[in-house]
């Protein structure tokens, strides 16, 4: 009995407290990540957005999120039950798994695997899933055109964010989300790498399915893609999944260049503050910026999309792969060279 | 040890369950999710025995790639599930031929199956994180010993593309094609002109 407590049960309880300790954060973030969304963008055009619930509209997403749960889930006849319900679960259950690798601070994270960045990236190639099954699911034709549009579109921008990643691996030389914040000390990727980072930003703002990358969702013309057939909580789950993703998104973007839980300079008073305040900080600003795209540019056709993934983002990305490799070759700064 | 048991014959319960139910289900949009299920417990298989990296490789390539344009195509196929069940008896000889021939091969290879010398000491299953990990052990071999299979295998994939490509490339006539380079090179000149028209007198040329 002894040996069952300390070897199975002790252990899954404090996984369990960890995986509680991150989800919950998580979760109110996403609810307030909604509310920061149209707070923003009422200020950028000059409205008040939410401000009747609760002091600011504080309480809105508490309020949206009641409303979702006491409608009625309606499933049309012609779907195809099982799977309509499966796609928005699909959905939510990626975009909250991939924070189990996700490091907030120095030791401070959920399962510090040797290949994280790969699991990161393997989830959120995943994330296509949810949106092509609800589509085929619904038995609708808008539904079914958005998520056509968005398995191409995913598909697409992940080529170029792999090659991305494997710049970073290379000034890195592991595949620990860790030790690719540790190698960031001395400087940030973000400036060896700008070109790759805002490559890496743009793809990102693709693989959400954010604006102005919308297309599955394009309501002018497909009405509202994917999401056409669902209603109450099964919407629910795909928005929640969605602005989830933007959160792993900014948070995988900080990782790989904004140096995770470092401070900008390690002097006095900016390394008093906790790691994982720099880390919720450097978030919230990607995840402005995330916004800030939403309110300022207008919708890309979809063979400017295209081109601009296979015709401008993957020459570019595979050209700086081999111009990275060159010059850590060429200067022996290759970590592992030595070895 | 007793959990990785359970998980071990859950996973390999599960991979063989949903093997099953891809040739098994009738609808082949079904048959798809069976076998991404499948490729995911194998995955957690490869995590089982150590092997980190080639359980990511597995879902990022054939999960994440793969299966994505499998179900992209089988969702279009309009199909008429009675018409496919009719030639069922039709094809089984064929059918029951390739897979015994299939069946001998792999038994072949199995049975000449050598692990080379090195992988023994570099790959042992679950070195600890401070030691050499997998994706080190892997890449150290694939890059020395068995590099010139290694390009190979890269431009045999690449033939394949370049075929496939060639295959179902058609030039077709009049469409119009967007030229960005066109565009940005306009100048004023080549698209606005200027003319003072006189009070009734209207323009002649041009448009």
């Amino acid at each position: 009995m002894a040996e069952f407590w300390d070897g199975y049960a002790l252990p899954g309880l404090w996984i369990a407290a960890k995986i509680g300790a991150l989800l919950i954060p998580l979760l109110l973030s996403v609810a307030y990540l909604t509310w920061f969304e149209r707070k923003v963008m009422a200020a950028m055009q000059l409205r008040m957005g939410p401000n009747v619930v609760g002091p600011w509209g504080l309480w809105q997403p508490f309020a949206d999120a009641l409303k979702m749960v006491v409608k009625e889930t309606i499933i049309p006849t012609k779907a195809n039950p099982g799977l309509f319900l499966l796609a928005p679960m699909l959905t939510f259950m990626l975009a909250i798994i991939a924070w189990a690798v996700m490091p907030v601070g120095e030791g401070l994270v959920v399962s510090n695997i040797n290949v994280g960045v790969l699991y990161l990236f393997a989830v959120s190639s995943l994330g296509v899933y949810g949106i092509v099954i609800a589509g085929w699911a619904s038995n609708s034709r808008y539904a079914f055109l958005g998520a056509l549009r968005s398995a191409a579109q995913m598909v697409s921008y992940e080529v170029s964010m792999g090659f991305v990643i494997i710049c970073v691996l290379l000034c890195v030389g592991s595949l620990n989300l860790s030790d690719i914040v540790r190698a960031q000390e001395t400087v940030w990727f973000v400036f060896p790498l700008l070109p790759m980072a805002v490559v890496f930003f743009i793809s990102a703002l693709a693989e959400t399915n954010r604006h102005p990358f919308d297309l599955p969702e394009a309501e002018s013309e497909l009405v509202a893609g994917h999401l056409t057939e669902y209603s109450a909580m099964t919407f629910g789950l795909f928005f929640l999944g969605e602005y989830a993703n933007m959160i792993l998104m900014s948070g995988m973007t900080t990782i790989l260049f904004l140096g995770g839980w470092l401070p900008p300079i390690d002097i006095a008073p900016l390394n008093w503050i906790p790691g994982p305040i720099w880390f919720v900080l450097k978030i919230c600003a990607l995840l402005f910026v995330f916004v800030w795209v939403r309110a300022t540019f207008p919708r890309y056709r979809y063979d400017q999309l295209m081109r601009l993934g296979w015709k401008v983002f993957l020459p570019l990305s595979l050209f700086w792969v081999v111009l990275t490799a060159g010059v850590l070759v060429a200067f022996g700064w290759a970590p592992g060279a030595e070895g | 040890m007793l959990i990785q048991f359970i998980v071990f014959y859950v996973f390999a319960a599960i991979v063989v369950g949903s093997a099953f139910m891809v040739i098994a289900s009738r609808n082949p949009v079904h048959s798809v999710l069976f076998l991404i299920l499948a490729f995911f417990n194998a995955a957690g298989l490869f995590v089982l025995a150590g092997a980190e990296f080639l359980a990511m490789t597995l879902v990022i390539v054939y999960v994440g790639a793969v299966a994505v344009l499998f179900l992209f195509v089988v969702m279009m196929l309009d199909i008429n599930f009675v018409r496919l069940r009719q030639g069922f008896m039709h094809y089984l000889p064929l059918g029951a031929m390739l897979g015994a021939v299939l069946l001998v091969e792999l038994l072949l290879v199995v049975g000449a199956l050598v692990v080379a010398p090195e992988v023994e000491t570099l790959a042992a299953p679950m070195p600890p994180v401070e030691q050499q990990s997998n994706t080190h052990a892997l890449g150290q071999l694939l890059y020395t010993r068995y590099m010139y299979l290694f390009q190979v295998a890269g431009m045999i994939l690449l033939v394949a593309m370049i075929g496939a490509i060639v295959l179902t490339f058609r030039v077709r006539t009049g469409v119009r094609r967007q030229s960005i380079a066109a565009q940005v090179a306009r100048t004023r000149a080549d698209a606005v002109e200027i003319k003072k028209v006189v009070s009734g007198a209207g323009v002649t040329e041009g448009i």
